[in-house]
């Protein structure tokens, strides 16, 4: 491969990873105020449709892009409610709108299959797209690949730095104890859910608007919200860690697509199902890297030490156990 | 009296909230709301016909339904259903393309439908062996594997089993007529794959109900720590419960290769398995009221199927109502569970 090459590639990897990147970014958010929002898959589905659909109606693609966040808010907001003032089990709820969300988006976008509808322009920053490399990596982008990169340092800002984020973590640890410091924690988990969902709608919106333009069934984004909830996992509930997750994943799936054209013999079938047995092996190593023998056992060996340093993540204590008030 | 009539009420409720939901979608979509339920209902209950598609319908969702009260009696989320179906579906189909099945049809149909029990209950083990062993969630274990069952699927028949000539999404060869299961006339239907289904579900009653292991499921899925305590193991029992989930499940595709399609296709579960898990929950668990939103709940999918022909709609309609139907009876119920804490009862 000569440099170029390179370059394509990894400019390819990045902008691929945009919508992945803002729905682990949402979904972390919401898990981290203690919520599990399992309706990613579909919820992305439809916010895909309705971007699609408003921006093609409008032939405003700003439009699309607000009305696809509504809708992943809207949607978030279902299933916190449902947790926070019914008592109904999250995961529940979550599965059924996944298939819900996407029988919805399957039956209303049905007239929009297959047309050919607006998309999102490229935007070089002038000056730095000129740095050698990281340049044509980073900044020859659009608008939503810079968005998606802000995000990542935004929500770790926000989380880790700000008061604000403070409540946020203390109410998925725990919400008895932030209650009696005077925060609601059911107001903090319907608000971060809320703020979640958005970013997950606004990953829809890149991909009906720009990964894979268009609507249609299947779309091309089905499955994508299953693999963001395994990368919350991977990241361990940082946003950070997160989002490089979401770039391993974009970069295996641009390697898969170089292999299919290495391995002609080897079907096509196996390179699109390739990163679910991946995704259960991923947990599987962290779950195993969490065990005490394992433990124990790297403590004798300093690199599988470090390694094991990373992929320990500590779950926020009460994700998946609404707060009662008694 | 009382409590037939809050039921009656809170029934109709549901299904008021569910209609109007449903008809502002068609109204949204531009669709004439009426007319879609009327194709809904003649085309899965206006015809002997229909009512056979119907219950060809209903055997598969609720084989996997059945199931899954199993698992979620002991708090299992077995999602990875949909996978079961497909991998009882290879399972049968390989049995069946041996060549000397032809000669002795009754023996290899039969032997298929253990193999298709044997290749749900494997995909099953497997994700409970990665829960109970490697401690990985249920839900991602199993949504893994059903994308990897569908892969194999895939793989399968643009690969080994490709038809001669070329290979498509129809599916593999059909098989001899000699390997199809006998059916009845005027429903079109196969007797064999209703008389399985009505059996899983008695037996399934029974087993729940009066044996032991339905107890230690239930012991366990209620409170772990303290069956554990009680001598209770729940790593085994979890593995017992997906046995029987994916087992119920892998007959179900097996019933759709040898009943239904007779041959392997890559849509060969139909989104059943996850449909089941919505059947599930809609009967709040309960062994007797599963085969009857089994049956609504294959009614709407068979009669969505006119809404392309009819009015160009997508057939995702019925996934709709199903779907709404699902919550809307998670707030009724859950707002009559709140109306009894403030009614003076203490809460639990």
């Amino acid at each position: 491969m000569t440099e170029i090459d390179i370059t394509i590639l990894f400019a390819g990897v990045v902008a691929g990873a945009a919508p992945i990147v803002l729905a682990t970014l949402g979904e972390t958010i919401t898990e981290k105020a203690g919520i599990i929002n399992l309706s990613l898959d579909g919820t992305i589905l439809l916010s895909a449709m309705a971007a699609f659909v408003v921006a093609f109606e409008t032939k405003s693609i700003l439009l699309g892009f607000a009305f696809a966040a509504v809708v992943g808010g809207i949607v978030a907001a279902i299933v916190a409610f449902f947790s926070i003032y019914l008592n109904q089990s999250q995961v529940a709820v979550g599965f059924v709108l996944t298939l819900m969300t996407r029988d919805l988006a399957y039956f209303l976008g049905n007239s929009y299959s297959r047309l050919q509808g607006p998309q999102v322009l490229p935007l070089p920053i002038p000056f730095l797209k000129d740095i050698p490399f990281l340049g044509q990596i980073l900044f020859n982008q659009n608008l939503l690949v810079y968005f998606s990169l802000v995000m990542i340092v935004f929500c770790w800002w926000y989380m880790y730095r700000t008061p604000l984020g403070l409540k946020l973590r203390s109410v998925g640890e725990n919400p008895r104890a932030s209650y009696a410091r005077g925060i609601n924690p059911k107001k903090q988990q319907m608000l971060y859910s809320i703020c979640g969902g958005l970013l997950v709608g606004l990953a829809g919106a890149t991909f009906s608007l720009s990964v894979k333009p268009g609507w249609g069934r299947p779309q091309g984004a089905e499955g994508v919200g299953w693999i963001a909830l395994v990368l919350v996992i991977f990241g361990g509930w940082h946003p950070i860690k997160a989002a490089m997750g979401a770039y391993l994943f974009s970069f295996l799936q641009v390697i898969g697509i170089y292999c299919q054209g290495w391995l002609p013999t080897v079907p096509a079938q196996v390179f699109q199902v390739a990163p679910f047995p991946l995704m259960i092996f991923t947990l599987l190593v962290m779950s195993l890297a969490q065990k005490e023998s394992v433990l124990n056992w790297a403590e004798d060996h300093i690199r599988m030490k470090s390694i094991l340093a990373f992929l320990s993540g500590s779950v926020p204590t009460s994700l998946g156990k609404p707060f009662r008030q008694e | 009296m009382k409590i037939f009539l809050r039921h009656l009420f809170e029934g109709t409720l549901t299904l008021l909230v569910v209609f109007l939901f449903t008809t502002i979608v068609l109204l949204v979509s531009g669709a004439p709301p009426f007319a879609a339920y009327y194709h809904i209902f003649i085309g899965s209950l206006g015809s002997w016909i229909k009512l056979g598609q119907v219950i060809q319908v209903w055997i598969p969702l609720t084989l996997c339904a059945v199931g899954l009260l199993y698992t979620f009696r002991i708090d299992l989320w077995n999602i990875g259903v949909e996978g079961q179906v497909m991998l009882g579906a290879v399972f049968t189909t390989a049995v069946l393309r041996i060549d000397a099945a032809k000669s002795m049809p009754m023996l290899f149909i039969g032997l298929s439908f253990v193999a298709g029990i044997l290749g749900g209950a494997t995909w099953a083990i497997l994700a409970g062996v990665l829960k109970t062993k490697g401690g990985v969630n249920e839900i991602f274990a199993g949504l893994g594997l059903n994308f990897v069952g569908q892969g194999v699927i895939l793989w399968l028949i643009f690969g080994p089993w490709r038809r001669p000539g070329i290979a498509s999404m129809s599916g593999t060869e059909l098989f001899p007529h000699e390997l199809w299961l006998p059916f009845l006339p005027t429903f079109r239907l196969s007797p064999v794959g209703l008389v399985l289904a009505l059996s899983a579900l008695i037996l399934t009653a029974l087993l729940l109900r009066y044996t032991h292991i339905g107890l230690s499921l239930k012991a366990i899925g209620n409170n772990r720590d303290a069956a554990y305590l009680f001598g209770l193991k729940p790593d085994r029992n979890m593995i017992i419960a997906m046995i029987f989930a994916g087992g119920f499940a892998g007959l179900a595709g097996g019933i759709q290769v040898v009943g239904v399609y007779h041959r392997l296709l890559p849509a060969i579960s139909s989104n059943y398995g996850y449909l089941a898990l919505l059947v599930v929950m809609l009967a709040n668990y309960n062994v007797w009221i599963t085969p009857l939103v089994a049956f609504f709940f294959a009614c709407l999918n068979v009669g969505s199927i006119q809404l392309p022909m009819m009015l160009e709609l997508d057939s995702s309609l019925s996934g709709v109502i199903q779907g709404s139907l699902v919550l809307a009876t998670l707030a009724v119920y859950s707002y009559r569970i709140r109306g009894k804490v403030s009614g003076g009862t203490p809460a639990i």
